[in-house]
């Protein structure tokens, strides 16, 4: 087989390393993710008890359909907890390892942080530093490339839903002070 | 031909020059989510739905289509070319598309990938074109008991049929269901699961759970992985074109067989990618000599890319015909005409015939389109490939938040979204499926009122299930369907069956 052809390579620098620790196991993840269901379904349960949940003379009552649904989401979740459980003498697979945790969390934060800026500065503003930021930061790319990019998307995303569709987004001083 | 003239109809509609630039600015957007890893079908049609908010019904599903279609069509090329599935539905494609591309056969292979797509689509446009009308005249009849049959059935079907632990599926789907209550109930106006909230009053919207689920969570999934690649440049000349075309007929076999799969596993909840494996392994078996497959062979991408098309076109059948989606791209496109104020169901054929014939007609018109479009663009596509990943996540992060905020303009659904991608993120990883999830979210308030309205009718009286052989079969079968591992296994046990089923390897 020729590698002679091959045109297109592209680079990951920051991937994450095949030989990083585990961070934590599916089979854990699992039971967790089964307990919190199981507190879900308890409490969604016990509000629809609460509504009424039993049958009347024209059908069931608003909660009736919800509350049985909550029994067999809690069923459902009890029968997981229980089978994640005995299968974890068996060596379990690994939900995330630390470099893996470590890159998700790179996108995690950064989105976590955009949804709470825009509550100030509004979306366009917030998106322009996501993408500014996530390109210079995580990408590595060039800050002149970062900043061009953002700025043009950014544009493209306010002419397009705020000028030309009308869509109404979060705004904050900066749309203020051009009078938009 | 009464189906015919309303088709005629239907390209009439859409033969303006609006609704055509549409058409292509959707195939564009369609390809590119496509051959991005990390996006597919429903992402991309998840993630674009806002743009579609202002538009008139017609125009804004012929775009969304559009976008299904170009993202059916570009997960085989990163598959050919890069050996990387751009949608769990091409992985079977890599097994012969990249050994072709090895052996410098690259434009041959993503010829027959995207004429196959295309023939696999085409079997499935037809049947709707003539199925659809016939079905929903038919539902016409049904009351809620046999609407409430016909969710049953789905729901059980998923359960029965799925390839998950079973378990996983009930969680998911009842979890579903439970989500779809929350807020004002539709029959008696009582608050329900809301806790005094102010937020949870308007209930979960579906389409900003689904912009979670789908964009956020599969951002950070893609982070995860190694995202450096290498592949193979191509570009289709129409020398190579016109040969594999001439070559064509000999695969009828191939072709059919898999369009039939793809069409069968559509309209039921089997789903593209059941039917890729399935198109590709009996292809396989039938094959005078099955060894040759894996090497080059081109019925093996023939093969499992008809049968994907037909499936992905196919699920929308049920969508159009009943209100009931067969896939979650489906249930998606479901969410979006109930945004632009149409009821789905049956009744869609009689009330906007405008809009259910300009929709089939754009499936054919956008699949004949698609396929001038891949078969010349293929190299621009490629290089999309080499557009950092740390440039298009925070894009993709930021539609998600404008499409999350657009629906209702609550911040309350920003975050909302945002913990519906932690949810996603863990479902995926520990094997929840999110497809019933987002079918029961869509399906719920109705499969309700549904169930409700049949105790009024009847005072409360379960039977009315069973009260004529038609609601009565409909509900044996879902209940069948729901046991039908449990029943399969017992016939096993008695020799009835054999068990052989096509695996996926």
């Amino acid at each position: 087989m020729s590698q002679t052809d091959i045109e297109i390579v592209v680079d990951d620098p920051t991937a994450p390393e095949d030989d990083s620790p585990s961070v934590v196991s599916s089979g854990t993840i699992e039971i967790i993710v089964c307990l919190l269901l199981l507190a879900l379904a308890v409490t969604l349960g016990y509000d629809n008890w609460r509504t009424g949940a039993s049958w009347d003379a024209t059908g069931p009552e608003p909660g009736y359909f919800p509350f049985y649904l909550s029994v067999i989401l809690g069923g459902g979740s009890l029968y997981g907890l229980i089978a994640a459980l005995l299968a974890r003498r068996v060596v379990s697979a690994s939900f995330v390892t630390r470099a893996q945790a470590r890159r998700v969390m790179a996108v995690f934060v950064p989105t976590l942080l955009f949804c709470l800026v825009m509550q100030f500065l509004g979306l366009y503003v917030a998106s322009f530093l996501l993408i500014a930021g996530f390109m210079r930061l995580v990408g590595k790319i060039a800050l002149w490339k970062s900043l061009l990019t953002a700025f043009v998307f950014t544009a493209i995303m306010f002419v397009t839903f705020d000028v030309a569709f009308d869509v109404i987004m979060p705004k904050g001083p900066l749309e203020a002070a051009l009078g938009r | 031909m009464e189906a015919l003239g309303l088709l005629l109809h239907g390209f009439a509609v859409l033969l303006t020059g609006k609704t055509l630039v549409l058409m292509m600015v959707g195939l564009v957007l369609g390809i590119f989510v496509g051959v991005l890893p990390g996006l597919g079908g429903p992402n991309g049609v998840a993630i674009l739905l806002p743009l579609t908010f202002t538009m008139d019904p017609t125009s804004a599903i012929v775009m969304l289509s559009c976008i299904y279609w170009g993202a059916l069509f570009g997960g085989a090329i990163t598959s050919i070319l890069f050996n990387i599935p751009g949608e769990a539905w091409s992985v079977a494609t890599t097994f012969d598309g990249y050994p072709m591309a090895q052996q410098g056969r690259a434009a041959e292979a993503l010829t027959a990938a995207f004429t196959s797509s295309f023939v696999g689509s085409l079997v499935a446009v037809l049947l709707i074109t003539f199925l659809a009308p016939m079905i929903s005249s038919f539902a016409l009849k049904f009351g809620p008991p046999e609407f409430f049959a016909v969710y049953l059935l789905t729901f059980c079907s998923f359960v029965g049929l799925g390839r998950e632990a079973k378990h996983k599926t009930v969680i998911s789907m009842s979890l579903g269901l439970l989500l779809a209550g929350v807020g004002m109930d539709t029959v008696s106006g009582n608050l329900r699961m809301t806790f005094g909230s102010a937020d949870l009053l308007r209930g979960i919207n579906f389409l900003v759970a689904v912009i979670g689920l789908f964009g956020i969570s599969e951002i950070l999934l893609t982070m995860e992985e190694r995202l450096a690649l290498r592949g193979h440049a191509a570009s289709i000349s129409l020398r190579v074109v016109l040969g594999v075309w001439k070559d064509l007929p000999k695969y009828w076999v191939t072709l059919l067989r898999s369009s039939f799969i793809g069409c069968w596993l559509g309209i039921t909840p089997g789903g593209a990618i059941a039917a890729s494996f399935m198109g590709y392994n009996l292809a396989k078996r039938f094959a005078k000599e099955p060894e040759s497959f894996g090497k080059g062979r081109i019925e093996g991408v023939f093969a499992p890319e008809t049968a994907a098309h037909a499936s992905g076109t196919s699920a929308l059948l049920p969508m159009l015909a009943l209100g009931i989606p067969g896939s979650g791209t489906a249930a998606i496109l479901l969410g979006g005409l109930m945004v632009w104020g149409l009821n789905p169901g049956p009744l869609l054929f009689v009330e906007h015939k405008d809009f259910v014939w300009g929709l089939i007609a754009s499936m054919y018109l956008g699949n004949v389109v698609g396929l001038v479009l891949v078969l010349t663009t293929v190299p621009i596509f490629a290089s999309i490939l080499r557009v950092p990943f740390a440039a298009v996540a925070p894009m993709i992060v930021v539609s998600c938040a404008i499409g999350a905020y657009a629906i209702q303009n609550a911040m309350f659904d920003i975050w909302l979204m945002l913990g519906f991608g932690i949810v996603g993120y863990v479902f995926k990883k520990i094997g929840i499926p999110l497809a019933p999830f987002t079918l029961a979210l869509v399906l719920g308030n109705r499969a309700e009122d549904a169930f409700r309205l049949s105790m009024i009718g009847s005072g409360g009286n379960l039977g009315v299930f069973w009260s004529n052989g038609l609601v009565g079969s409909i509900t044996t079968l879902a209940i069948v369907l729901l046991f039908w591992p449990v029943i399969d296994g017992l016939l096993a046990r008695v020799g009835w069956t054999t068990r052989t089923r096509a695996t996926s390897p």
